[in-house]
């Protein structure tokens, strides 16, 4: 399938479709390690479905993105024949899954980032990816649902729990900012009423967020003298996705003729 | 075995007993002998335990499944398997156990779970095996045990036995496909088939002659057959399928019997049976401690979960 886009708006939308999916697609590989080692059985079965949720989304995403580059590239090309620089994932999901407190604020930052941006985009002016933003946008809400609920009880918990998650929140603040960077590729997009203002979400983003910390008894530190993670959009990417991806690719990196 | 219980009175046993033979179902508030109970709180719970440990082998791929169908397709059952462990722990709760208590015994190394998940996960396509023989033999026993006596089991594994079919046709299919793809993905799947075939057939138990329950358990209409009966039925229902799609079972003594219109087979190594069984299979060791490690490091989470539910109820209460 193609579509009718100027080469510029092809090669933009080609790209932003990868940073959608690719976040989607670790960050569901990282959910799915819990699966069988979750901390009750409810919660093992939630953080499968979840990652369920995110792997499917991506496929979606990729599938797209494959039709909107038309050069005969599968969602499966896409996810397991790219080279880790050929990825456009923010840092926040490349972090290792640490233990249930920081998997859970990483979704919680990451779910209070998704849910806005989804329900912007189910007016993209792109309707493939508006179609895929209506159907995305009922699962981002069950989940920010959910993440937050366990940000109050594991920060209003007990003091082992306060504590542990108000460290996962350190450390991972610093990732946090690069989900609303911008760049020519996206302005391009916005201008054509395809992607959306990521600074609008990033207010809607902390008017979520900060409120929630501080119910949960937890503080957001402070950003004096923190550095930023910046700049994975293009390729700055952190040690752990090389071995994430090793991993994920191994069969059809072994055996390239073989259909699965 | 004693099956009579001193607080059982043999008239009691006698209008149970009559009740079974009339094919009525019991209900959790039905009066029922002690061993009966005693003997479905063990077999649902062995069930239950089967369901959580068996997330183990297939979940060791599930970083590595090689397309994003079939990466779905392996978390959509996997996660199923936790939902069959969470209906059978309820389903052994209206007994008057817990599932806390379930649990406990089996981290202590006091509850069995089947002996399969014991054996190790070492190429793709021994998820696609899982599937179709693993899944397969225990939707033979479960179809089965959709009839059993107890109505909270019988209706857990009739909505259970749902789900293991698809699981099953998942998994043939994927084989299937590897059959007709490269040397090298038929060869994973030859593989696969030659370790987990004979652990396949052990999973019915021991032959009838060996099988310490099994007499009381039939008379009670838990089981309708023996285990030699669904084994057999398993091992006719599987032989066409591998014929089918090329793939030799490693049993040089399968033989279709003409008279009988049963697949004859070779002698089941019980020694190794009985050695898996306790606690000396290849991976035993690993999935305890993978199962304790995962209970050990959600502690924290669990009583976070309790004190906050206990804090936002006192506030509820106050106010």
């Amino acid at each position: 399938m193609s579509y009718d886009l100027d080469q510029q708006t092809q090669t933009a939308l080609f790209q932003y479709l990868l940073r959608l999916a690719d976040d989607r697609l670790i960050l569901g590989h990282r959910l799915s390690e819990w699966c069988g080692h979750g901390p009750i059985l409810e919660e093992d079965i939630a953080l499968s479905n979840f990652a369920l949720d995110f792997i499917g989304q991506a496929e979606a995403l990729l599938r797209l993105a494959g039709e909107v580059e038309d050069k005969g590239r599968s969602e499966d090309d896409l996810a397991y024949k790219r080279d880790w620089q050929d990825y456009h994932c923010c840092q926040l999901v490349e972090r290792p899954k640490g233990d249930f407190g920081f998997t859970m604020a990483r979704q919680f930052f990451f779910d209070a980032y998704d849910f806005p941006m989804w329900e912007a985009l189910t007016t993209s002016s792109f309707e493939p990816l508006a179609a895929i933003a209506s159907k995305s946008v009922k699962e981002a809400k069950y989940h920010l649902r959910h993440s937050g609920e366990w940000v109050l009880r594991l920060g209003d918990g007990t003091k082992e729990s306060h504590d542990r998650i108000q460290t996962s929140v350190d450390s991972l603040w610093r990732y946090t900012g690069e989900l609303f960077e911008t760049d020519a590729v996206h302005d391009h997009l916005f201008s054509q009423g395809i992607a959306i203002c990521l600074s609008g979400i990033e207010k809607e983003w902390k008017e979520i967020v900060l409120p929630h910390l501080t119910r949960a008894t937890l503080t957001p530190p402070s950003e004096e003298g923190m550095v930023m993670v910046s700049g994975t959009r293009y390729g700055a990417h952190s040690e752990h996705l090389g071995h994430l991806l090793t991993e994920m690719q191994v069969l059809p990196r072994a055996f390239p003729d073989a259909k699965w | 075995m004693t099956v009579v219980n001193d607080s059982d009175t043999p008239e009691q046993l006698e209008a149970f007993q009559a009740r079974i033979d009339a094919g009525e179902t019991i209900e959790p508030k039905d009066w029922m002998p002690a061993q009966y109970r005693k003997q479905l709180v063990r077999m649902i719970s062995q069930h239950a335990h089967s369901e959580i440990v068996g997330m183990l082998p297939e979940g060791n791929w599930l970083t590595r499944a090689p397309s994003l169908r079939r990466k779905k397709i392996l978390l959509a059952k996997i996660q199923d398997e936790g939902g069959h462990g969470l209906y059978l722990y309820c389903a052994a709760e209206t007994l008057g156990v817990d599932r806390t208590e379930l649990i406990d015994q089996l981290h202590a190394g006091k509850a069995k779970y089947s002996q399969i998940f014991n054996y190790p996960s070492l190429n793709w396509a021994d998820i696609g095996v899982i599937g179709w023989l693993v899944d397969g033999a225990a939707i033979v026993n479960q179809t089965m045990l959709a009839k059993t006596s107890y109505g909270p089991y019988s209706r857990a594994m009739i909505r259970i036995c749902k789900e293991e079919n698809f699981h099953k046709k998942q998994g043939y299919e994927l084989l299937a496909q590897m059959m007709e793809g490269t040397k090298d993905q038929q060869a994973m799947v030859q593989d696969a088939v030659n370790r987990w075939w004979w652990p396949s057939l052990m999973m019915f138990g021991p032959s009838d002659k060996d099988s310490p329950n099994s007499k009381v358990l039939l008379k009670w209409k838990v089981k309708r057959k023996t285990n030699d009966e669904l084994r057999q039925r398993f091992i006719n229902m599987t032989v066409p399928q591998a014929n089918a799609i090329g793939v030799k079972l490693p049993d040089p003594d399968l033989q279709f019997d003409e008279k009988t219109k049963n697949w004859n087979f070779g002698e089941i190594n019980w020694d190794e049976f009985w050695a898996v069984v306790k606690g000396h299979g290849p991976c035993n060791v690993e999935r305890l401690e993978a199962r304790r490690a995962a209970h050990d490091e959600g502690r924290w989470v669990r009583e976070a979960a309790e004190a906050y539910a206990e804090k936002h109820s006192g506030i509820k209460k106050a106010a």
